[in-house]
């Protein structure tokens, strides 16, 4: 599926609820789905800084495809980052730098991407598209060779 | 006569709902709403008196000077102040602080000169003074706490053995509720010939301040947290203090005579005032002091003990619940956590139910280090709280508490 595709499925199972607190309830439920970070990667060094509960995210490159396993601390972040992660992992670099995310207003979670939030959601999708970034500049290398 | 709808009426941010729930405002220690009679106070004077200050013939400028000057004299009233030079307005409690490390802290200290502070207090009562002290190669001392989060007195009194050149404490902690016991804790201060300042942001809005009673040297507080704008706040200092100090910022207003060899300075208060004020909000502030005696003191401290004991009685019953900051003398805040759920998650949801509350470190960072916790999530009451909004409250708190397990 695209990411596209994705954002339209994952808006769809929010459409369902109206209520503000079972959509939350959804994202507690989806963060218990969420692809766990290997545990020798839940270092600092893997710690997303602008969040208020902990972040780990990790990236690995296979076959032209970015892989993003994480965790948190905390459920509802749990939540979001493997919202991200099922947008976002195992789709290309370029398209994951091309991505756009309107989807979040529908689902009722662009609330949390104004820079003070404390969730820190703008500072995972950074995150996520540093190493996209990183993974097509590496590649764009390589095949330059 | 305390009327709870009659207040409430005053305050026109509380009648929304949020996310199609009816608000619940429990950020009160991070800031207040404000009521009506501040917001026309603001609105009269750009509608009206707007025209800068100690420096105009005119008219209006004459006006808006006889206000601002009028609000000095009311803050100084308000905490029982000697004279009303010894007010210093600035934008905030943090600003005030800063004025008093950057000023009196530095014409104290010497390499090596010690500061005490205590373990709770907020970054703003902590942080200037620690980089104080690294300036001039000193040392931070502090005041531990148990528990509870009561003030180890004992420990203090050895501390101040060590001479520092200041002790900083907060009246209130923003992160616990606990009530120091200041005027003791002056007074040992005093006995050694140590000057204290206190950090009041906390407590104006809860509890009457004499200054004199007190005997602190210096006392900060932002107006906004006792009902009043952003962006206004005071330094109190004892005359001696204010008078031996040198200016903290430089620019118009604060000066006497310049030229390009030299300056000679303003007199108290202006030589601590550089530039243009804001002047709408230490208008604002006055208009909140005057709410806050009007209501008086002793009827918002019943109002808001009845708060905080229903509020402790009802969450106590939740399993799991934990309270940080359990000393006897509270103010109505309540800090907790519930089992192993992450304040953030917590705070989230409530959020969803239409409740503000605060989570996270509360800007005391070193609190929450004691405790061996990521943080809290922190309830906070105010004059206008109702029982029902606990109720609401507390029902969320255990709905979300079960989303969550």
């Amino acid at each position: 599926m695209t990411i596209t595709d994705i954002q339209n499925k994952i808006s769809e199972e929010f459409a369902v609820f109206d209520d503000w607190i079972d959509k939350y309830n959804l994202l507690v439920e989806m963060g218990k789905d969420l692809p766990l970070i290997d545990a020798r990667y839940k270092t600092n060094n893997h710690l997303i800084s602008g969040c208020q509960s902990k972040v780990w995210l990790h990236a690995a490159y296979e076959d032209g495809k970015v892989i993003f396993t994480a965790d948190s601390d905390a459920v509802i972040t749990r939540g979001i980052i493997s919202l991200l992660i099922r947008m976002y992992s195992g789709q290309k670099p370029e398209d994951i730098l091309n991505s756009d995310l309107s989807f979040l207003d529908d689902i009722g979670l662009k609330d949390q991407l104004s820079p003070n939030r404390s969730n820190g959601l703008l500072s995972m999708i950074k995150q996520m598209k540093l190493y996209a970034q990183v993974f097509k500049l590496k590649s764009d290398t390589e095949s330059n060779h | 006569m305390f009327d709870l709808e009659a207040i409430r009426e005053q305050f026109p941010a509380l009648h929304q709902k949020v996310y199609n729930k009816p608000l619940v405002y429990f950020d009160n220690a991070a800031t207040t709403h404000k009521p009506l009679a501040i917001i026309e106070r603001i609105s009269h004077y750009y509608r009206c008196e707007n025209s800068n200050i100690h420096r105009g013939v005119h008219y209006l400028s004459q006006q808006a000077t006889e206000a601002f000057e009028e609000a000095r004299r009311f803050a100084a009233s308000m905490i029982n102040a000697v004279k009303a030079h010894e007010i210093i307005f600035t934008k905030g409690a943090t600003e005030a602080i800063n004025l008093a490390a950057h000023s009196f802290g530095r014409m104290r200290m010497k390499p090596g000169s010690s500061i005490l502070v205590t373990a709770m207090e907020h970054h703003s009562n902590l942080v200037p003074w620690q980089q104080l002290c690294l300036e001039y190669n000193g040392k931070l001392l502090v005041t531990p706490m148990d528990e509870l989060g009561q003030i180890d007195l004992q420990a203090y009194t050895q501390l101040l053995d060590q001479q520092p050149v200041i002790v900083a404490i907060t009246h209130t902690s923003n992160a616990l509720g606990t009530i120091n016991p200041v005027k003791t804790m002056i007074r040992m201060a005093h006995d050694r010939n140590i000057p204290v300042l206190v950090d009041g942001a906390q407590a104006i809005a809860h509890t009457e301040i004499d200054v004199q009673d007190l005997d602190c040297d210096f006392f900060a507080f932002s107006a906004h947290k006792a009902y009043g704008p952003m962006g206004a706040g005071l330094l109190y200092g004892k005359e001696k203090w204010l008078e031996a100090m040198p200016p903290y910022q430089f620019g118009g207003e604060m000066v006497d005579s310049v030229s390009f060899d030299k300056t000679t300075f303003n007199v108290l208060p202006f030589k601590f005032e550089a530039g243009t004020p804001n002047v709408e909000a230490v208008l604002g502030m006055e208009t909140a002091l005057r709410f806050i005696r009007n209501t008086g003191y002793e009827a918002i401290a019943t109002h808001e003990k009845e708060l905080l004991d229903y509020a402790t009685a009802q969450l106590s019953q939740i399993p799991g619940i934990r309270f940080f900051g359990q000393a006897p003398e509270k103010a109505s805040v309540i800090s907790f956590l519930i089992s192993d759920v992450h304040p953030f998650d917590l705070g989230t949801l409530l959020d969803k139910m239409g409740i503000a509350v605060r989570t996270g470190h509360h800007c005391a960072q070193p609190v929450m280090d004691f405790f061996n916790i990521p943080g809290t999530v922190r309830a906070s009451f105010a004059v206008y709280n109702t029982t029902h909004e606990i109720d609401t409250f507390v029902a969320a708190v255990k709905k979300a508490a079960l989303m969550l397990s």
